[in-house]
């Protein structure tokens, strides 16, 4: 019962850490970029959920719509504002960029919302599940977190394999150049693909303080960190992959801390991370590139 | 191109200037003030932003009200104090680099640091300049390892020992758990004592289960644990907000226990928007409860809640009152003058501060050894119906 249990909630994590990895590896795939700004996001998308319904009393779908709109805003923005002007330099720079968003992101919520951590109040109202007796409880938390998670995964797959814009960005990931000459609008699809991240990134930041209802403004930094390793894991650029890759990390983390030590899960997480990557470079899902000469 | 060197050599002139401003301001650093008044400045350091703001927030206003208090009154020995408290977000970097910031400012006694770990670190600096340091609420034994240091709190050993002595002689419970943050000394060191007096006193420690400060949200597997062991009483020698987090998920999972904290629980009621019937029954160590009767609570409480309002008038705000009361006393005892050096006014504080006998919010007839330790005996409460209620 101890390992379900264990199973469960590790599922429950991973599934956050895939909606956040979902954001990093689209960006990737598409803009080349990494966006250490995206755990920040979430932190965003916490504090806009917390203002609305927690402080301005209004009601719960109005404060996650509310995020998914402020955050896919801010994405663009920031896209436009400190990633746009950078396209031609190297890829350091466009890094370097991306960590001093994720600083600016932090000590503005810190500068609004002040330093003390808020209670977040649950988003889900559906009530835990008791089995075998009450040996193993599931939250309302959980289950909607996974159901979420598989309903995105599903919807992305489909828009990026059967619509227009979807195909684009299929495109542009592949061959930037090529696409552009085949009359691909490059920018609008870069555009697009920080909308769709930031706003998954709001729906992860309303499932993770459900899970976890402490909100602050470093909610999103060592979760996002997870998230990268998710992503990479999976095979960078990979959808599916940074789905396995999320749940898996969960899973393993979860595990770890139940069977072997709560103290060393993040050394055991990441050394998993390395034989992978030894073993197969390009994470468990990622497509090998040969170089076209 | 003529313009740029011109440019440049302004820029250039302007920074030696700087300097020497610089140093005209440092040499001004013996203790009286620009209006002739003398003044004795006490410097200290904590976290007034970041995860543990409210600790830091409540030991600067507690210390400046009895600092206004006391110059109201017209001074110690007719010095005026003057007290500062610089941001250190509970780093160790940063209190030392607020540790050199105030000395340049001119503070000649210090209340140290807020939180253990960057006390350790305070203390080191001010050990080397021989620099009096009485800090409010650092519990770690290390904190006040040099003999220029001292605290108005109780030490981890201390709060161990004395939690699991309460809850074995009352019979709380017979089977414990544990959950505490490896990455921090206060919470292992409590730990660790609890765990040996455990042994002593007949208690089961069923299991004991750690974080770390960059795991600490997901709590799962370690209420798994605690649940698969049978526990009856959790003991949580751990800040509140990571408590808070406990707390929910533990409802979550459905586990039903008791709950035991120190005085790293102190100010779970007043985080923002907590949910305060999970708190419901949770015991913890504090000195301080807001609705005690006796008159310095009292006292306190009145002149706190007008000044600041009741946000963080926890323990550490009537720790860091007493703590300036404190300094005033050993003043008197060792007749300190403002023209005194740091290290002179250390070694004339250092044996004064074994001769008093103070009273105070967090304590009565509160008297210290040279090692720097408190004796006063803690008090458990219990959370009842949202406030604390004296066990």
């Amino acid at each position: 019962m101890d390992f379900l249990s264990y199973l469960v909630s590790g599922i429950s994590l991973g599934s956050i850490y895939a909606l956040i990895a979902l954001g990093y590896t689209m960006v990737y795939g598409i803009a080349k970029m990494l966006n250490f700004a995206h755990g920040d996001i979430i932190m965003v998308g916490g504090y806009v959920i917390f203002t609305m319904c927690t402080t301005w009393g209004l009601p719960t779908p109005a404060g996650i719509i509310g995020a998914i709109i402020i955050c896919t805003v801010l994405g663009v923005v920031i896209e436009r504002v400190a990633y746009k002007p950078l396209r031609k330099a190297t890829s350091l720079a466009v890094l370097i960029t991306a960590i001093g968003v994720s600083y600016f992101l932090q000590n503005a919520a810190l500068l609004i919302f002040g330093s003390g951590t808020k209670s977040f109040t649950s988003v889900v109202t559906i009530p835990a599940i008791h089995l075998f007796d009450g040996a193993l409880v599931i939250s309302g938390e959980t289950i909607v977190t996974i159901i979420v998670s598989v309903i995105i995964m599903i919807v992305l797959s489909l828009f990026i394999n059967k619509t227009k814009p979807g195909r684009a960005m299929l495109a542009v990931s592949e061959d930037r150049g090529a696409a552009q000459l085949m009359g691909v609008n490059v920018n609008g699809t870069i555009t697009l693909t920080f909308a769709i991240g930031s706003a998954l990134a709001a729906i992860a930041g309303a499932l993770l303080c459900s899970a976890y209802p402490a909100l602050s403004s470093t909610t999103g930094a060592m979760p996002g960190i997870k998230a990268f390793v998710a992503a990479v894991f999976g095979g960078i650029g990979s959808i599916p992959g940074a789905m396995i890759g999320g749940i898996l990390l969960g899973v393993i983390e979860n595990l770890s801390k139940g069977y072997i030590s709560t103290q060393l899960s993040d050394t055991i997480v990441f050394c998993v991370l390395i034989i992978v990557l030894l073993v197969k470079p390009t994470g468990l899902f990622g497509k090998k590139i040969d170089e076209k000469v | 191109m003529k313009m740029k060197k011109v440019i440049a050599a302004l820029l250039a002139l302007t920074m030696v200037a700087l300097c020497f401003a610089a140093c005209g301001s440092n040499s001004d650093t013996t203790g009286s003030t620009s209006n002739g008044e003398v003044t004795l400045k006490i410097g200290g350091s904590g976290p007034l932003t970041g995860d543990y703001a409210q600790y830091g927030n409540g030991v600067k206003n507690g210390a400046q009200l009895a600092v206004d208090e006391i110059n109201a009154a017209g001074g110690v020995n007719g010095i005026k104090l003057e007290f500062k408290l610089e941001d250190d977000e509970g780093s160790q970097e940063k209190a030392v680099n607020a540790y050199n910031v105030l000395k340049d400012w001119g503070m000649k006694l210090s209340i140290g640091t807020v939180t253990s770990d960057a006390c350790i670190a305070f203390q080191g600096e001010a050990s080397r300049d021989n620099m009096f340091v009485l800090t409010p609420s650092a519990t770690a034994v290390e904190a006040i390892s040099g003999d220029n240091a001292f605290r108005v709190c109780f030490s981890d050993p201390n709060q161990g020992v004395a939690s699991a002595d309460y809850i074995a002689d009352n019979n709380v419970a017979k089977k414990v758990a544990v959950i505490y943050d490896s990455s921090n000394s206060y919470s292992s060191g409590i730990y660790e004592k609890f765990n040996a007096e455990a042994k002593v006193k007949g208690l089961e420690v069923v299991t004991a289960q750690s974080f770390t400060s960059d795991n600490n949200e997901d709590f799962s597997a370690q209420l798994q644990a605690v649940k698969s062991s049978g526990a009856e009483l959790v003991f949580l020698p751990i800040y509140y907000s990571e408590a808070a987090l406990i707390l929910k998920q533990a409802q979550n999972a459905a586990l039903d226990v008791k709950y035991f904290g120190c005085d790293g629980l102190d100010g779970i009621l007043t985080m923002a928007n907590f949910d305060k019937s999970l708190a419901e029954g949770v015991m913890l160590l504090t000195p301080f409860a807001a609705n005690a009767t006796d008159e310095y609570t009292v006292n306190f409480v009145k002149k706190y809640s007008e000044k600041y309002g009741t946000d963080t008038m926890n323990q550490f705000a009537a720790d860091a009152y007493d703590a300036i009361y404190i300094i005033k006393a050993a003043i008197e005892k060792a007749g300190i003058t403002a023209d005194m050096s740091a290290s002179d006014i250390c070694d004339a504080m250092k044996t004064a501060m074994t001769q008093i006998t103070v009273d105070g919010v967090t304590g009565t007839g509160i008297h210290w050894t040279a090692d720097g330790e408190p004796s006063k005996a803690p008090k458990a409460v219990v959370i009842k119906a949202g406030a604390y209620q004296a066990l």
